[in-house]
């Protein structure tokens, strides 16, 4: 653990002279980019990548391999600062890009301008899990801090899809009161219902779906799908409370590292790839709702309209709400060391 | 005093010296120190605020408390342990013998894994725990037993080898001389074996302290009831508070190296009494 830092030197200069390795035997002028993504993206990339090198090929007679990294989404955002050579970013909340700007200036400071819906190709919500036929009869956010009630939350802390229940809470609730005051009062309640405060998304599903610990699991609707289809949804039902949080997934080219790497037109290309039609639908059928609104038609059985806020709309964007809940000593920390 | 010249299969010792120094610095010295650099980024009543946070005190005391625990419970299983593989023989021991080992190779997340889903109130030893109102996944009980389980090879290993060479006329003399059965233990195998099981000890208890990938799983991180320090670390590091988390790296390194230091300090003890010095 103490050893992190220079570990992880040692490992950039391994992935370094692996990639220069691989530069002078390319010497059938293969390009190849590096999209370095949070944790559960990884499928959904597995996909897009073939297709867009199809793609590519087609239209310019290049070749090139998409590579991918995977991880926890603020590791994977720091490692770029200590050079990993990224030629994309997609992450799933935009302070892991904001991060890139703020030291080092890798990615443009316009960078949210650069694609359409503020460098967002998808969204996502926060919705509810609960077991079959509701047994407990979880309709909304409300319902969460019925007393003897067990509420499974990723740990806000590690993960930016439990930063976005806690925030989707808070934001319900400060519509019902009115204050920040009241919105605190609910989240403690919300929150005292916590038995398991696991890593990531994936571990409290983990906790939900195989330990059988908890009555609702509040997790990413692509994750709640997710498990619906596989793990059956003969065992567990997804519950859309009256209004949600909007999780947009931002992307950004590394201008730096492309600029550096002549792969800035394909960086683009791949990103742009993600906003057209065909790219589009990969991401609706990995449950995520695409932003072409003939794409959302298709699926939408799979994606039922919600009532949803934004970060920046309610809650000052997330450089403020950071700041204000998730910073040491700050509110989600009084609230859980007082509990 | 004539200085006895005694005959060294390795050659030198400034060259020896020298080595020894070299490798500890790179390996040891020098990634240790990069951690108590970064911590220069804080002034010391940021440190100080850092480091004695409630929530992150919290977490020494469960740390460093159950890595004791568990190092304690080691000992006298891990001792039974290598008794029965050294005195006795019987089949499947070969087998058992290797199975010791197995907490040493098998992926930390691996066994924390395992351990949950056998200690979860619907695994197969939760199921029968939950109705006697004994819960160990997600509870503290559950990070105690996932350290028992990293740390049971140290003790193991550390006191076999001893064990082998402790020669059973020993006993027999004791018992010949009217010795029962607990003296024999006390007085005559108990100090012979301790240094070794002090080393034990130590190792399983360092091994404890700095556990994260095994706990995590089943430890249920509620703040001030089963958060371990390295979780604090991890929690800094999402938040890009790399001094800060170093500043919670540098008390654990300097509780644990005190701790080592004690530890060892009491071997060489118990060394010296039992006229085992070197």
């Amino acid at each position: 653990m103490a050893a992190q830092a220079p570990a992880r030197r040692t490992l950039r200069r391994l992935v370094t002279a692996v990639a220069f390795a691989l530069t002078a035997g390319g010497a059938l002028a293969q390009t190849s980019i590096l999209n370095v993504s949070y944790d559960v993206s990884r499928e959904l990339y597995k996909d897009i990548n073939p297709v867009f090198s199809a793609q590519w090929k087609a239209r310019t007679g290049e070749v090139v391999t998409v590579n991918q990294s995977h991880g926890g989404s603020s590791k994977q955002a720091m490692s770029i600062t200590e050079g990993l050579e990224a030629d994309v970013i997609t992450m799933n909340q935009s302070p892991d890009i904001d991060i890139l700007l703020e030291r080092g200036n890798l990615v443009a400071a316009d960078w949210r301008k650069r694609f359409p819906h503020d460098a967002t190709p998808y969204t996502t919500t926060s919705v509810f899990l609960v077991r079959k036929g509701n047994p407990k009869g979880i309709k909304d956010w409300g319902d969460l801090t019925r007393a003897g009630l067990q509420v499974i939350v990723p740990n806000p802390k590690t993960s930016g899809n439990g930063r976005y229940t806690y925030l989707a809470a808070w934001g319900y609730a400060l519509d019902k009161t009115g204050s920040d005051a009241g919105a605190k009062d609910f989240v403690t309640k919300l929150l005292a219902n916590v038995p398991v405060l696991d890593g990531g998304g994936r571990g409290a599903t983990t906790t939900f779906t195989q330990r059988d610990v908890g009555d609702v699991l509040v997790t990413f609707e692509n994750e709640a799908i997710l498990i619906a289809k596989e793990v059956g949804g003969a065992k567990f039902d997804i519950v859309y409370p009256s209004v949600s949080i909007d999780g947009s997934a931002p992307v950004a080219v590394v201008e730096k590292v492309t600029e550096k790497r002549g792969t800035t037109k394909v960086a683009e290309a791949y990103l742009n790839f993600l906003f057209s039609p065909e790219g589009q639908e990969i991401i609706a059928s990995h449950n995520f709702r695409p932003r072409d609104p003939a794409v959302l038609k298709k699926f939408a059985a799979q994606f039922p309209a919600i009532r949803t806020f934004s970060v920046d709309d309610k809650l000052g964007g997330w450089k403020a709400a950071n700041a204000k809940h998730f910073a040491d000593g700050a509110i989600y920390d009084q609230i859980m060391v007082n509990r | 005093m004539a200085a006895t010249k005694t005959f060294r299969v390795l050659p030198g010792f400034n060259i020896t010296l020298g080595f020894t120094l070299a490798y500890l610095s790179l390996i040891v010295l020098i990634p240790l120190s990069a951690v108590f650099l970064k911590t220069t980024s804080l002034s010391f009543a940021e440190y100080w605020h850092v480091v004695t946070a409630p929530r992150v005190v919290a977490t020494y005391k469960l740390s460093f408390g159950l890595s004791l625990v568990a190092a304690a419970i080691n000992s006298v299983f891990g001792l039974m342990l290598a008794w029965a593989l050294v005195r006795y023989s019987f089949p499947g021991k070969r087998l058992v013998d290797a199975l010791v080992d197995l907490p040493f190779a098998l992926p930390t997340a691996v066994a924390g894994i395992a351990l949950t889903a056998l200690y979860a109130k619907n695994g197969w030893i939760g199921q029968y725990l939950d109705p006697l109102g004994i819960q160990v996944a997600f509870k503290p009980l559950g990070i105690l037993v996932a350290l028992v389980f990293i740390g049971l090879p140290f003790v193991v290993r550390t006191v076999q080898p001893i064990l082998e060479d402790l020669d059973t006329e020993l006993e027999e003399a004791a018992t010949s001389l009217g010795a029962h059965r607990w003296q024999t233990f006390r007085h005559v195998i108990l100090p012979i074996l301790l240094p070794a099981l002090l080393t034990g000890f130590a190792l399983a208890f360092a091994r404890a302290v700095g556990e994260y990938g095994s706990v995590i799983f089943i430890a249920g991180n509620i703040p001030m009831v089963s958060e371990i320090t390295p979780l604090m670390i991890i929690t800094k590091l999402e938040q890009y508070d790399y001094a800060g988390a170093t500043a919670i790296a540098t008390v654990m390194l300097m509780l644990s190296f005190t701790l080592l230091l004690i530890i060892n300090g009491l071997q060489a003890w118990t060394s010296k009494r039992t006229g085992r010095d070197r």
